[in-house]
């Protein structure tokens, strides 16, 4: 009862809080828009970048720079991204291979023949400039090879522990990797495909569900300036591709049976049910990629902009409380971590389980 | 009201029909473990594979507000 009242009494001085600074921001917004952008901090964060961005120091960003590698029509222009100075928005020109390129939120126009300087239509787009095959090393694609270097090493290192010791216990890295495995197996794989096949596709269910762990565990790091890796959709469109690759290929004849000519309903439900079974092979990975694409983009969302109240409101008064939340959100976001890679793996292994399923007597 | 205004209300709403979807999730899991501890484990994992079905549809509805 005592907890209850206390529960009770912090939520109401929450929610006061809550409107008080709503109220506040309401005024103080409308003074201060140049000032601070929450929204262009977020999405900058959020996004892919050219630049790895690490901390800004007496007003001069400290960052790694990525090469950029583009395709144009006139072949290949390497070059470093520091020679854009940080600029990201268009100002900077960088002359490469006869071509001019220039930097614009975070994609890299060519300039079209003859002209010096991007000119904007009345929706801020370039005008004369035209968009050339990016291949560049963009901090996603830097941060996914850190952590396939990380999972090569934890592998490999485990891979061999095994080899030395003569009675098979797993003994320092090994022992960590080993309960990890033995999951995915007798959760995952065993249960949702089925004792008999489970081992085919055992290489491919751990692979993703550790890729996807780390990288969303990357995410999290504010060192890393949260490389939002598998908050992309590209990478997470690649995972879920290939599972439906995987699905498509090893579905069996009683896959595709259940798929055009549903067993056991009269004949204008199977001509019915065709339709729907076929967009539900393409809804399965793309359903897939949504989810987690959506659930990391939203944690990082979320974090950022509890941290950006303390710049909208203007006061280290609520510090405290963005702070406290935005720990609280990244406790849950670590645990979500975990179930984001949990449940991709779970739902992949059940599409192949389907796929293989054999006909019940 | 503007179109993102619009688009703020249905993610609103998608929020609140997976809110509902999660939480009979949640309480028929519970119910369920408290009838049957032995198969806590089970419960748990097929309630949290449930809830990404939901929470999918969700946020769907959240990426189509982003969208637009």
């Amino acid at each position: 009862m005592v907890l209850n009242t206390s529960k009770v009494a912090l939520i109401t001085v929450l929610l006061l809080f809550n409107t008080v600074f709503l109220n506040a921001a309401e005024t103080k917004e409308k003074e201060k828009k140049e000032s601070f952008n929450a929204k262009e901090m977020i999405m900058h964060h959020v996004k892919d970048a050219h630049e790895f961005h690490i901390v800004e120091w007496n007003n001069k960003p400290i960052s790694i720079s990525l090469p950029i590698i583009l395709w144009t029509n006139k072949g290949l222009s390497i070059f470093s991204s520091s020679e854009f100075h940080h600029d990201d928005s268009g100002h900077q020109i960088v002359e490469k291979d006869g071509n001019k390129f220039v930097k614009l939120h975070e994609k890299i126009y060519q300039l079209n023949n003859g002209s010096n300087s991007v000119e904007f239509n009345k929706e801020h787009h370039p005008e004369n400039a035209s968009l050339p095959l990016d291949f560049s090393i963009t901090r996603n694609v830097f941060m996914m090879w850190v952590s396939v270097i990380l999972l090569l090493f934890l592998f490999i290192t485990s891979a061999r522990k095994y080899k030395k010791s003569k009675d098979n216990v797993p003994t320092g890295i090994a022992g960590f990797v080993e309960p990890l495995v033995v999951f995915v197996r007798d959760e995952i794989a065993k249960p949702m495909i089925g004792e008999h096949k489970y081992e085919k596709y055992m290489p491919y269910l751990l692979t993703v569900f550790f890729f996807i762990w780390i990288n969303n565990i990357f995410g999290l790091i504010p060192i890393f300036n949260g490389a939002n890796v598998s908050g992309n959709i590209a990478f997470t469109l690649t995972l879920a591709l290939c599972t439906f690759i995987i699905t498509t290929f090893s579905g069996n004849k009683n896959y595709w049976k259940h798929i055009f000519w549903m067993p056991g309903v009269p004949i204008p439900m199977k001509i019915f049910l065709m339709p729907i079974e076929l967009i539900g092979i393409f809804t399965k990975p793309v359903s897939l990629m949504i989810r987690l694409f959506a659930n990391i983009t939203a944690g990082h969302i979320i974090i950022l902009a509890l941290m950006s109240l303390i710049f909208i409101f203007e006061t280290v008064w609520v510090s405290p409380v963005s702070v406290a939340f935005s720990l609280f959100i990244g406790i849950i976001e670590i645990v979500v971590t975990a179930i984001q890679a949990y449940i991709f793996t779970v739902l992949s292994a059940l599409y192949f389980g389907m796929a293989t399923e054999e006909e019940h007597h | 009201m503007t179109i993102t205004g619009i688009a703020a209300i249905g993610a609103g709403l998608a929020a609140i029909g997976a809110g509902i979807g999660i939480g009979k999730i949640g309480g028929s899991a519970m119910d369920a473990m408290a009838r049957q501890p032995e198969m806590h484990a089970k419960i748990q994992a097929s309630a949290l594979i449930l809830a990404a079905f939901v929470e999918a549809v969700a946020l769907f509805g959240v990426v189509a507000a982003l969208i637009v």
